[in-house]
């Protein structure tokens, strides 16, 4: 055992809340010696999977022929749907519309229809291609652009919000526009794919190793397909390869693949998904077609407005209704909307079904909002940031009465004016705004555009039951502390901030607390990790475990030494007792041997929140984050190709657990939004395959595509309106939509070739045949008419 | 099959492999060096990028069987034992990771990118030698900042080796 020395005379612990620590695995990441889990040593005789997927998009299985694949050289197993033992279903909704393995019908290219079983990966990805599977076609709906949002089939039930009267606001208003706007998909591109390694245990138990979001729903699902009950399966996760919402649903299928081939063989069974077939099997952002009509006043105010958001879910359910749902909640991005209606259409094709993505829907939302922001701005004529203004929400503590959004809930944090306001002055905006407008003039090819792009972003599932959370706490004898908690660890640094909490509560240095694997042997029934609440309920949930150990240590130290409860202090490192100080340690060590516990398990519920989805109202969200990002970009209007000169982001994250963290997140995320409304193309053809399955077409931004000049700030003034953890705020997911700013001012860049007369309406991604094609619509458009 | 000698990370190393046993699943599966990943699989993501004979290479690019004969060097034979490379460190103290899975790889190509750089390195250059390896997580703002932090601390180094040699 070694011993410990803790500093006790430090007038603070090292680690605590609000400070920049680094990543907890950082020194892993930079040796290699972090374990991801095809990194595990594998246990002696493991078997690997090769998935045969569907070569059609729409069709019944006429005939399977797997005679060869069988014989096979290596060829242990195939399995198909027949192997099954409990339920051939993954569906995350309980739609029941997710099968493991295809029966009877295919219903997109790329569904898997059988396993490969045997010695080595490759061997059963070679086996995999030697099926020989007899289709009927069938008709393939491949894309949502033509389909009727009343009329054709949905996956999942939609969501309409109202308020006041929208259809008589527009036809009353003085000003109306109406239009429509294409919003592609995304890949995740996590740089570890989907990979699960199942090992199996006794009678009816399993262990799964899977890189998943969310380890209890894997467990359930896992347990669903066996057909056993939920405690003989126990899934583990220590930290994913990247996960942006493709591995909180998505993890499920290779889980319970490797569990049932597991289970049957009694042998350890890895699943690794190969690139592109990870690009093709697996679900991805939905792509959107956005129908809107604004009717506004001369001067740019909104007074109604419109939405039908059409989402392309793809074949199944999975969480497509939420997705539709959150798009709803984010329509209306920092803008009141005096009468609104806007309904969601989760659209059935047969494209591979589409899931969460960081943002899970609400940056479609956003993305439709600023739209019509812009179509606003160009009747008007005037710079698209003041009409944003004009329409913001009130601010916090204002008297008004615009801040009641389209679900009814009120807008009472509403920080985006100032927000605003200090980004304008950073990033010198009217001067810049001046400048461009001269350098276009002088500039007969290259065209400059600038644009600034509020955000709010709720937080909170809208599932009510996702918002709780466990931990699970013990101090050992010697003083050293164990943390677990339900949430994940995806390169967030959600572990590093719960442990700094843990530190933060017991007033011990940092190095103390022990992060551990998640698993739901530990703390069960816990939510994925997504809706950018990792860090707000699993560190409530911790601090809570925490708090009832320190609880006990104090009674305990109070009785012993014979003072009030009161004079019981935890200070760094050690315990204040009376007049006397004692070092954590040893109180922790007489706690042991006074039979205290000192083990402790944590639970936190999100209080406040409500919401009824027939009614269309409620207290959707806890609280809101904000931030806003300002872009210039200069366009080679010859060949519609560009770059990001310049961005300025300043996002508020309340009072920051780890500034360093998060500031990561918000770069991090800006370049992901970025790179979804710009070069990021998913292109199916007409087949419905998938024809961008690599980074070789499909492309993600590379080092090459970041802003020339990239300032980022977090707000030093904000702190969260609610009793969050420590006042501080979300952060996964809000930074995303800051790369709108880059959208508009590529689009900026565009309208500058009509004289900022027309809207120029560009669809995303931006990619640089989509710009060039806006910049010669313009051009024909602006042309005196022959 | 072919037997396959190298040295790898100072040790001399061999084993016999299928002829299209690609490096990085000798490294992986025959080695345990697990700290060299796999991406995209076809050469693109960089998370796989070694040192062969010095040279940043992918080896999902390579055969292992090509590499036969030359020195190899991991992420795992970067440090000097308990004491992290500059390129290593730079990247950790710079924030330059979040998940990490990219990481080995970016640090063996921009430890080879100042290697060739001796005399520094500037935004621009790294920006565009290091399109060969992808992150999904940073943003690369923190990465490009952890390879100048690193170019900078290793050529002052050299240079004031340099000066003590003459």
């Amino acid at each position: 055992m070694t011993e410990h020395t803790p500093n006790l005379k430090a007038a603070k612990i090292t680690g605590g809340v609000a400070t920049d620590q680094r990543h907890d695995s950082a020194h892993k990441h930079v040796a290699g010696t972090a374990v991801y889990i095809d990194d595990m040593p594998e246990p002696a005789g493991t078997l690997h999977v090769g998935l045969g997927l569907s070569n059609v998009a729409h069709g019944t299985l006429k005939n399977v022929d797997l005679s060869e694949v069988r014989s096979a050289p290596g060829v242990v197993d195939v399995l198909t749907y027949a192997d099954v033992p409990g339920e051939n279903d993954v569906s995350p909704s309980g739609m029941h519309d997710d099968p493991v393995f295809a029966q009877g019908k295919v219903q997109f290219h790329g569904q898997p229809i059988f396993a490969v079983v045997a010695e080595t990966r490759e061997q059963a990805r070679r086996a995999a291609r030697l099926a020989k599977i007899e289709y009927e076609e069938l008709p393939a709906i491949i894309s949502i652009w033509d389909l009727d949002t009343e009329k054709d089939k949905q996956v999942a039930s939609p969501l309409t919000l109202t308020r006041g009267d929208a259809a008589a606001a527009i036809a009353a208003a003085p000003r109306r526009v109406k239009g429509r706007m294409k919003l592609g998909g995304q890949d995740h591109f996590y740089l570890e794919g989907q990979i699960s390694l199942a090992v199996p245990g006794e009678d009816d138990e399993v262990t799964v190793y899977c890189s998943t979001q969310g380890p209890s729903e894997t467990q359930h699902l896992v347990a669903h397909v066996l057909g056993v009950p939920s405690h003989a399966v126990t899934v583990e996760v220590r930290r994913m390869g990247g996960g942006f919402g493709g591995k909180e649903t998505q993890a499920n299928q290779c889980a319970a693949i490797a569990a049932i081939a597991a289970k049957k063989h009694k042998r350890a069974v890895k699943v690794r998904l190969d690139r592109d077939e990870d690009m093709t099997a697996t679900g991805k952002r939905h792509d959107f077609a956005i129908d809107y009509e604004v009717g506004f006043d001369d001067e740019g105010n909104i007074l109604g407005v419109d939405y039908i958001f059409a989402l392309n879910a793809g074949f199944s359910a999975d969480l497509s209704g939420p997705v539709g749902d959150r798009a709803l909640f984010h329509c209306d991005n920092t803008y009141f909307y005096p009468n609104v209606h806007a309904k969601s259409a989760p659209l059935y094709t047969n494209t591979v079904s589409n899931t969460a993505f960081r943002g899970f829907g609400g940056p479609q939302g956003m993305v439709g909002a600023e739209r019509v922001i812009d179509e606003v701005a160009f009747a008007v004529g005037k710079d698209s940031l003041e009409i944003r203004k004009l329409n913001f929400y009130d601010p916090m503590g204002a008297p008004g009465d615009r801040n009641l959004t389209p679900y009814h809930q009120k807008v009472e944090d509403c920080i985006i004016q100032r927000i605003v306001a200090e980004l304008e002055e950073s990033a010198d905006y009217a001067r810049r705004r001046r400048e461009i407008a001269a350098f276009n003039n002088n500039s007969r090819f290259i065209k400059r555009g600038m644009a600034l792009t509020p955000v709010k972003f709720g937080i909170s599932f809208t599932k009510t039951e996702s918002n709780q959370a466990g931990a699970l706490v013990h101090v050992y004898a010697d003083g050293s502390v164990h943390m677990n908690h339900g949430g994940t660890e995806m390169g967030q640094g959600l572990h590093l901030k719960v442990a700094q909490v843990v530190a933060e509560e017991f007033q011990i240095d940092l190095d103390r607390v022990k992060i551990t694997a998640t698993t739901t042997a530990k703390v069960p029934n816990t939510a994925p990790t997504a809706a950018s609440s990792g860090a707000d309920l699993n560190g409530m949930a911790a601090q809570d475990a925490a708090r009832q150990i320190r609880k006990r240590l104090a009674a305990f130290a109070a009785e012993k030494y014979q003072v009030p409860t009161d004079q019981v202090v935890f200070l760094p490192n050690r315990v204040r007792v009376g007049n006397q100080e004692i070092s954590f340690n040893d109180l922790v060590k007489q706690a042991y041997l006074n039979r205290i516990q000192l083990s402790a398990a944590g639970f936190y519920k999100t209080p406040k929140i409500h919401w009824d989805r027939a009614k269309g109202r409620g207290h959707a969200f806890y609280y809101f984050a904000y931030g806003a990002a300002c872009s210039e970009v200069s366009v080679d209007t010859l060949t519609g190709e560009y770059v990001v000169e310049r961005a300025d982001i300043l996002h508020d994250t309340g009072r920051s657990l780890n500034r360093a963290i998060d500031i990561g997140q918000v770069e991090g995320g800006f370049i992901q939004g970025m790179g979804w409304l710009t070069t990021e193309e998913l292109w199916w053809d007409g087949k419905g395959r998938l024809r961008t399955h690599a980074p070789s077409t499909y492309k993600i931004p590379l080092a090459s595509d970041r802003p020339k000049i990239f300032n980022v700030a977090l707000t030093d003034w904000s702190e969260a309106y609610e009793p969050t953890i420590h006042r501080s705020k979300a952060v996964g997911e809000p930074p995303l939509p800051h790369g709108m700013s880059v959208l508009h001012a590529l689009s900026d860049a565009v309208a500058s070739v009509a004289d900022h007369k027309i809207c120029p309406r560009l669809d995303a991604p931006a990619t640089p045949e989509r710009v060039l094609m806006a910049i010669e619509r313009l051009r024909a458009e602006a042309a005196p008419k022959k | 099959m072919s037997e396959v000698t190298l040295v790898v990370n100072g040790r001399k190393v061999s084993g016999a492999v299928e002829d299209r046993t690609l490096l990085v699943h000798f490294l992986r599966e025959n080695l345990n060096l697990t700290g060299t990943h796999v991406g995209c699989d076809t050469s693109q993501c960089g998370a796989c990028v070694v040192h062969v004979d010095g040279k940043a290479v992918k080896s999902c690019t390579m055969l292992a069987v090509q590499a036969s004969g030359s020195t190899v060097t991991t992420i795992e034979g970067l440090a000097n034992g308990a004491d992290l490379h500059p390129v290593q460190a730079a990247f950790k103290e710079n924030h330059g990771l979040q998940c990490g899975f990219c990481t080995p790889g970016m640090i063996m190509t921009a430890t080879d990118m100042i290697r060739r750089h001796p005399d520094g390195l500037d935004e621009a250059t790294v920006r565009a030698e290091l399109e060969g390896n992808i992150c999904r997580c940073t943003g690369y703002h923190n990465i490009v900042k952890a390879i100048l932090a690193a170019s900078k601390t290793m050529s002052k180094a050299s240079k004031s080796k340099a000066n003590k040699a003459a």
